[in-house]
């Protein structure tokens, strides 16, 4: 019985490979430390000052936020709630009308409180390195991992301009990226920014890592009890199974 | 306890009780007088881990309830409120999501645990009858609730799903309208959905529950070697073989509980998306009648026979292959009812049936599960075709059985259990 109780484990090996697949762009690989609450802090600053302006957080209130990244309220009140007629207990909201960003981008800019569950960490931090100077978009930009992207790159000062350089230049002809048509995935900065590359990617990290941290608040206070739930558990595992031997000592 | 006068009252309340209503008596029928072979082994705590199973689903349901607004406006946003806003609004919802999974991860394995047993096999029949019954209400539960996080593979999954009903000639449009209540699935659908989800399929499965466990208590539990242990009992009627459930099995079960809530708590704690398989990321985006997502897959109990679905891909007798697809479906589930007179065996377990039921099981098993890892797959090519053998292969397992289970030599049964 054993023996095939074995076979049947190995027989659904193969599905931990399938799920490990994933199709689409390659991705940079981002994972998320929640525990890290000075990047946290630093994240929310960084969505506050070059996202909130379009994008709300529908779900995830300013004050479950200073309570669980540790931001003294006044300081988080002074500094981080636009607009004014917001509530420290509110969600944070954008002050932009669905309807006006509609009318602008042609589409109401998403709320992200549920983006990184949705897309990922990954898709995230990778789609927040990689916009590039295309003249045939409205904004002058497009996205490698979201070609046809509506978002302008508000980024750009701090990570400078991009343009595309083709690996295999034999396809594309002198490098440039001949439109929205991406057979080049590899970006090159052209004009710098504000921040160094490093630092750049030391930003998206963290603004990556606070909207991990909003798609699931809970994930901290889940891993907080976890481990006391199962060493019960495992105790009790213990108790039950000395319990369940006495008792059977006297079957035959 | 030890104190005479303090059990001398209790006597006397039980005495009372027990002359107005069969407390003891059900005590003793069910639990410390009820015999049951004592060679059970591990595949046996899958019943005792559903009924826990069930008993989560319950209660964590019912405090989902007191936060969930089951309407197309709320119901994704009030989802999110009870993940942040509600007191341990988290730990209940994973607890009821991930019980989702583990409910049919439970299921299968008890399927499975009698079909290498023979557990179905007279007088078990109604047994396995009711079992199915509840297979199927469990179904419907999972689908209608799956609806309400209006989330956008809630949507387009009851979508896909609902539709196949309009495949059916002549009343298949109606139909499907009459289950939606509207054009297409909307609040009204939602609202149905939540009622039959927390009222009307809760109350059958409870009482199929109870028909399920009357009819077992009623024949005994069967056992790996699918000896009947009453053929043979002590001077008192006692049979040699059994023991009392209570409280041998009550704490073998105990320990079962505690390994299965250690690996329940570890997915809820700190995986319970499982993967991806158990909440699906497209869910995280609210339900949009406007925006099909790039890739519909059901959730991971139901691929097997989405799979099956999808394997047919022929149009048959003027008929479009969607309803030969879903006719494929229906059969999948209604031959699993069938099965006790399909099985034609002198023997009931696997142990002392002979090879060719042995190789069926295993191809079968391992079709079903290829099955299900092929429906959460976009299909291609070579894919579907791999599904069709593994369609061929599940009824061939069913339909060839009255053949092979007659004509394979069988081994010798023993008088008594083995205890292996």
């Amino acid at each position: 019985m054993r023996r095939h109780l074995f076979a049947w484990l190995l027989a659904l090996l193969p599905l931990v490979g399938w799920a490990a697949e994933d199709g689409g762009a390659a991705l940079d690989a981002m994972t998320p430390d929640l525990h890290d609450k000075a990047s946290l802090q630093r994240g929310m600053v960084l969505f506050i000052d070059e996202c909130a302006g379009c994008h709300s957080l529908q779900y995830q209130r300013f004050s479950r936020a200073a309570r669980d990244l540790g931001i003294p309220r006044d300081r988080l009140e002074k500094n981080l709630i636009f607009p004014e007629s917001l509530d420290f207990n509110d969600p944070i909201r954008t002050g932009m009308a669905p309807d006006d960003g509609e009318a602008w981008f042609g589409v109401a800019p998403p709320d992200l409180t549920l983006e990184a569950r949705l897309r990922g960490t990954d898709w995230i931090y990778t789609y927040l390195h990689s916009f590039y100077r295309d003249p045939e978009r409205p904004w002058g930009v497009n996205n490698t991992v979201f070609p046809g992207v509506a978002m302008p790159n508000v980024l750009e000062p701090l990570q400078g301009v991009q343009e595309p350089v083709c690996e295999d230049a034999g396809r594309a002809g002198g490098g440039r990226d001949p439109g929205h048509h991406r057979p080049c995935r590899t970006l090159e900065i052209v004009t710098p920014g504000r921040l160094s590359s490093a630092a750049f990617d030391r930003a998206m990290w963290d603004l990556t890592n606070f909207l991990a941290y909003v798609g699931e608040p809970a994930r901290l206070q889940a891993e907080a009890i976890a481990p006391r739930v199962l060493i019960f558990l495992a105790v009790f595992a213990l108790i039950a199974y000395l319990l369940k031997r006495e008792y059977w000592r006297d079957v035959h | 306890m030890a104190d005479p006068d303090r059990a001398r009252s209790r006597r006397t309340l039980m005495r009372w009780v027990d002359k107005r209503f069969p407390a003891s008596r059900l005590w003793q029928h069910h639990l410390s007088r009820y015999y049951v072979p004592k060679n059970l082994n591990v595949w046996y705590v899958f019943g005792s881990l559903a009924l826990l199973v069930l008993a989560n689903q319950l209660l964590t349901g019912i405090w989902l309830t007191m936060s969930y607004t089951p309407t197309a406006e709320g119901a994704f946003a009030s989802i999110e409120y009870i993940m942040r806003d509600v007191n341990y609004g988290w730990l209940i919802r994973y607890l009821h999501s991930t019980g989702a999974s583990a409910f049919f991860v439970v299921i299968y394995l008890h399927m499975f645990r009698g079909l290498l047993y023979g557990s179905y096999k007279a007088p078990r029949e109604l047994i396995w009858l009711f079992g199915m019954a509840l297979y199927l209400a469990l179904m419907a539960e999972a689908f209608m609730g799956y609806l309400l996080p209006w989330g956008q593979m809630s949507y387009w999954g009851a979508q896909v799903i609902i539709s196949l009903f309009s495949a059916i000639p002549g009343i298949g449009p109606d139909l499907a309208q009459w289950i939606r209540g509207d054009y297409l699935v909307s609040g009204v659908t939602l609202n149905r959905f939540f009622a039959l989800h927390v009222v009307a399929l809760p109350i059958g499965i409870l009482g199929l529950v109870a028909l399920h466990l009357v009819a077992l208590h009623e024949v005994g539990s069967n056992n790996p070697d699918g000896i009947e242990i009453k053929a043979r009992t002590d001077a008192q009627g006692k049979p040699l073989d059994g023991i009392p459930f209570h409280p041998y099995y009550t704490v073998k079960d105990l320990v079962g509980v505690a390994v299965f809530l250690c690996v329940f708590c570890t997915v809820v704690f700190y995986f319970p998306e499982g993967g991806g398989y158990f909440l699906e990321s497209p869910n995280f985006a609210p339900a949009n009648a406007l925006e099909t997502p790039a890739h519909i897959a059901p959730v991971w109990y139901f691929t097997p026979f989405y799979a099956m679905l999808r394997a047919v891909t022929f149009d048959l007798l003027g008929l479009d292959s969607t309803f030969w697809g879903v006719v494929t479906m229906g059969l999948a589930i209604a031959i699993l009812f069938v099965l006790p007179w399909l099985d034609r065996s002198p023997v009931r377990s696997m142990r002392y049936k002979g090879r060719v039921s042995r190789i069926m099981l295993t191809v079968f098993v391992g079709a079903f599960v290829t099955l299900g890892v092929l429906g959460t797959m976009p299909p291609t090519g070579v894919r579907t075709v791999i599904a069709q053998v593994c369609t061929g292969v599940y009824f061939a397992f069913f339909l060839a059985m009255p053949f092979y289970t007659r004509l394979e030599a069988t081994r010798p049964v023993p008088d008594r259990v083995t205890g292996r």
